[in-house]
């Protein structure tokens, strides 16, 4: 009777387990096609001056040489961490929005709203910086709320409604802070919106956080709390997820939206708050990343979706849809990004790490094979160790 | 008999999955020219050993043969090699092309890539002409009726020069004139040398039409027998391991005060511009089951979906227990005492990718009993479902925590029943309770639902399949066309004067 009890657990670790080794083995076939990708490009310098700064990334130093023999380069790792905090905030909000059976590809629209509301109720409010990661958070949700109302009420498809609305927040952001030149936080002479730091100091998110300063540590300028925010927020996505009633709910409704009804549950209400909850995490993602004082709003050079919303899906992938997982697929890939700019230019261009992420992401499709062939391992092994405990 | 009369042979195959031997030392030979049933309860590891035939599951032990020689199927690709053809129970059939289309798929007769139909078309004539399946062969799949597709899976079978034929219950989705006409045809395939191998836990089915029957148990071998020399009563038993009570044990109905009153009950069509259902009144009282009969699609389904909540009606009143609920939501019915076993149980009943115990409390969650501030107390819930699958005996791999979708339908169903009955409804509402099930199941759950009713509270049953019309109803209403257009007492009307009514022959004014 116990042993009953007890395999169903031991099959659920297992699980865990085995998502982890699919990830781990996605990420090593990855890395060696990219390797053979950088050998075709120009197989002299692939490993030394292509490979090796993509793996080492944040821990490399290019300028010192005798630095470099000491390990680490602690302000190009407070880089990798500046950036991974966007990411995972992407990350769980698609991770979110796909456990409630929604695709929210909006994320990146999502987050630049998130972006104006945060720098607006820094530039022009001058509210303190929790009140600005507030406003950033409302500001996402709001632009995740749209889609989700469209899904429940008319039932058009979240992707094609979020691709769209992605394009008219980056539109709208960008006319509204440029305003022909003259828009309230734009700043003529470096083209960007003010910084931050300059205008609002207490506007930015700190550094210090129980005694400790982040910066006298990192160096790095925009170093801040804001990775502990990101993954304080994955705890609490965790939770909800799995042990609250509203989990329960939103995952019901995903899972099987007709049983759903059936039970009594507001489905129409579950796919917009789902929504709501998604945008908001990349609203909060954005807030976390401007407000951090480093960035700055391009509103003429902006033509492009900030990337970190599509960065999140495959934050999301990578994690196996878990929000822990997304914790630390987000700092992976803000790892590898970083690597890619550590690369000799002159051999190889930065966006070959994209390739190499790209390469992973792809192969995490396949992750659900590699599940099954793990178990099959993690299986076979348990059997033979009982056969010979026997 | 020398052993080329095998055309396949299953040898002591074995299966596992996990925590559960699917198939335990099983051998199942099946001649050429027969009708070999294969009987069993849900559960029982039919599914099972058809897939291990089909390529889609690997034994770990025994061996399949074919006209005496070992073969290896490694995938459903090998066991079309081996002319070995499947109906499945859902059929697999593309919606929006034509029938010969579908026949042809995967197969297609071509010259350098062009579609040579014509030579198809006359094939496919001849061998319907030759079994006598009558198809359209321009139709669409989507316009067409189910029994129609059924014979354009035949067909497309046949079109493979499949010599082995499986029917997974193939008589689940057809009404009685389809039945006889499907039964008609096997024994023509039979006739003309063809083998089958037909799954069903319908006994009278298989004494009409095998001619021999192969039973499992709980994924055991129990034997194979003649048809010729064997009863219900003896195939029954063999298959549930004990004495079954096909009559439903129950006493007279007390009715007491009325608890559900529909009155002009009118809902509009999603399909076309007539309503499904029209001007429909009627009360159920408590202690009694009232049973709605008719042939499918007349109306029933809108009809518990309006009263359920699931969709809106246009007109009309429902009265629970003396408060209106005509437009109350689906957890305020469910609030004041409505319990529903739906008829769909994939597409309502449970959420497949949830746990077993995660769907016991799908109606229930939210009450304090299982969640305080919000967050569920998950050791409540595991409580609360270990006493359930107990005491309605829910079989599973897992326990508590097995996925849904990895249980058999009638443990899914049992699941469902234990849920609903176990919320202490006022009127509970089953709609096809016991749709695909074996004998066993059946019985249990009927023996369920009258002691729902000995308890005092008001049954509404809606069923297709007249006996259990008949068995367990205090009053039949049966509907035509979405209007009721009798009210029978089971005790003095006969199957025959049902029939009449259901298919629209006569009246009454009510």
């Amino acid at each position: 009777m116990k042993k009953k009890n007890q395999s169903p657990l031991l099959e659920r670790s297992m699980g865990g387990l085995t998502s982890v080794i699919a990830a781990l083995i996605c990420i090593v076939v990855g890395l060696v096609l990219g390797l053979l990708f950088l050998l075709i490009l120009d197989a002299q310098h692939a490993w030394k001056d292509g490979f090796v700064p993509i793996i080492q990334a944040g821990f490399r130093n290019v300028g010192n040489e005798t630095l470099a023999k000491v390990g680490m380069n602690w302000m190009t790792v407070g880089q990798e961490i500046v950036e991974a905090a966007p990411l995972i905030m992407c990350g769980l909000s698609v991770a979110f929005a796909f456990k409630t059976g929604l695709f929210n590809i909006g994320a990146a629209g999502q987050y630049t709203l998130g972006a104006f509301g945060g720098m607006y109720s820094a530039i022009i409010l001058h509210l303190p910086w929790w009140a600005c990661l507030l406003v950033a958070t409302l500001f996402g949700a709001l632009w995740g709320a749209i889609p989700g109302l469209f899904k429940a009420f008319l039932n058009i498809n979240e992707v094609i409604t979020s691709i769209m609305f992605n394009w008219i927040g980056l539109y709208a952001v960008n006319t509204i802070i440029y305003g022909r030149g003259s828009g309230a936080m734009f700043n003529l002479k470096k083209a960007e919106t003010y910084a931050i730091k300059e205008v609002s100091p207490q506007s930015v998110i700190p550094s210090k956080i129980f005694g400790w300063d982040m910066f006298q540590t990192f160096k790095y300028g925009s170093i801040s709390i804001a990775i502990f925010l990101a993954i304080l927020v994955a705890i609490v996505i965790l939770i909800v997820l799995n042990k609250t009633t509203f989990g329960y709910e939103l995952k019901a409704c995903g899972s099987n939206a007709q049983a759903a009804k059936y039970a009594g549950i507001n489905e129409k209400r579950s796919i917009v708050l789902s929504m709501v909850i998604a945008g908001a995490l990349a609203g909060f993602g954005a807030g976390l990343y401007y407000l951090a004082g480093g960035a700055q709003w391009n509103p003429q050079d902006s033509t492009v979706l900030p990337s970190a919303g599509f960065d999140g899906i495959s934050v999301a992938l990578l994690a196996s849809l878990n929000p822990i997982g997304c914790i630390f697929s987000g700092l992976f890939i803000s790892h590898l990004s970083t690597g890619g700019a550590q690369m000799t230019q002159v051999y190889f261009p930065g966006e070959i790490a994209d390739v190499v992420s790209g390469i992973i992401i792809y192969l995490c499709a396949f992750s659900s094979l590699f599940k099954g062939k793990v178990m099959g391992w993690l299986k076979g092994g348990k059997k033979a160790k009982e056969g010979q405990a026997q | 008999m020398t052993l080329a009369d095998y055309v396949i042979e299953m040898l002591n195959i074995t299966k596992e999955f996990p925590g559960i031997k699917a198939n335990d030392d099983i051998t199942l030979q099946l001649k050429r020219g027969e009708i070999h049933a294969l009987l069993g309860e849900n559960g029982a590891g039919k599914s099972t050993l058809m897939s291990v035939l089909f390529g889609l599951y690997q034994p770990e032990k025994g061996c399949i043969k074919k006209n005496g020689q070992v073969v290896e199927i490694k995938n459903p690709n090998d066991a079309n090699a081996l002319n070995i053809g499947m109906v499945h129970q859902h059929f697999k059939l593309v919606e929006c092309f034509s029938v010969l289309d579908n026949i042809i798929l995967g197969v297609e007769p071509n010259k350098l890539g062009f579609l040579q139909k014509k030579e198809a078309r006359e094939k496919v004539l001849r061998l319907s002409e030759q079994y006598g399946l009558k198809v359209d062969l321009d139709a669409l799949v989507e316009d067409i009726s189910v029994g129609m597709q059924q014979r354009t899976e035949i067909l497309k079978m046949l079109y493979r020069d499949n010599e082995i034929l499986i029917f997974d219950e193939p008589t689940a989705v057809l009404t009685p004139q389809e039945i006889d006409e499907l039964m008609q045809i096997m024994k023509n395939l039979a006739a003309e040398g063809k083998s089958i191998l037909f799954i069903s836990h319908k006994l009278a089915e298989i004494m009409a039409v095998a001619d021999r029957c192969t039973v499992l148990r709980k994924g055991k071998y129990i034997g194979t027998v003649e048809t010729k020399n064997t009863t219900v009563e003896e195939l029954s038993a063999m298959m549930v391991g004990r004495q079954v009570n096909f009559k439903v044990d129950k006493a007279p109905a007390q009715p007491g005060e009325v608890v559900l009153d529909v009155q002009h009950v009118t809902v509009p069509s999603k399909l076309h511009k007539n309503n499904a259902v029209k001007d429909v009144s009627f009360q159920v009282r408590r202690g009694e089951i009232v049973c709605l009969a008719g042939i499918e699609g007349n109306g029933q389904t809108q009809f518990i979906h309006a009263l359920t909540g699931l969709d809106a009606m246009s007109a009309g009143t429902i009265t629970l227990c003396g408060k209106d609920i005509s437009k109350a939501p689906i957890r305020q019915r469910s609030k004041d005492g409505m319990s529903h076993i739906p008829e769909d149980r994939h597409k309502h009943g449970l959420v497949l990718d949830f746990t077993l115990e995660q769907n016991m409390v799908l109606q229930r969650y939210w009450q304090p009993q299982f969640q305080k501030g919000g967050f569920i107390k998950f050791d409540a819930v595991r409580e609360y479902s270990d006493r359930l699958i107990e005491q309605y005996d829910v079989r599973s791999g897992q326990g508590s925590v097995t996925v849904a979708r990895s249980m058999s339908g009638g443990n899914q169903q049992k699941a469902i029943v234990a849920r609903e009955i176990d919320k202490d409804p006022e009127l509970l509402i089953a709609v096809q309770p016991t749709r695909g099930l074996d004998v066993g199941a059946i019985e249990y759950i009927h023996q369920q639902i009258v002691a729902v009713r000995d308890a005092g509270k008001a049954v509404l049953l809606v069923s297709l399949e007249l006996d259990e019309v008949m068995n367990l109803s205090d009053r039949i209403l049966v509907m035509y066309e979405g209007e009721i257009v009798g009210q029978f007492d089971p005790k003095t009307v006969t199957v025959e004067e049902l029939g009449l009514y259901m298919a629209g022959a006569k009246r009454m004014e009510l």
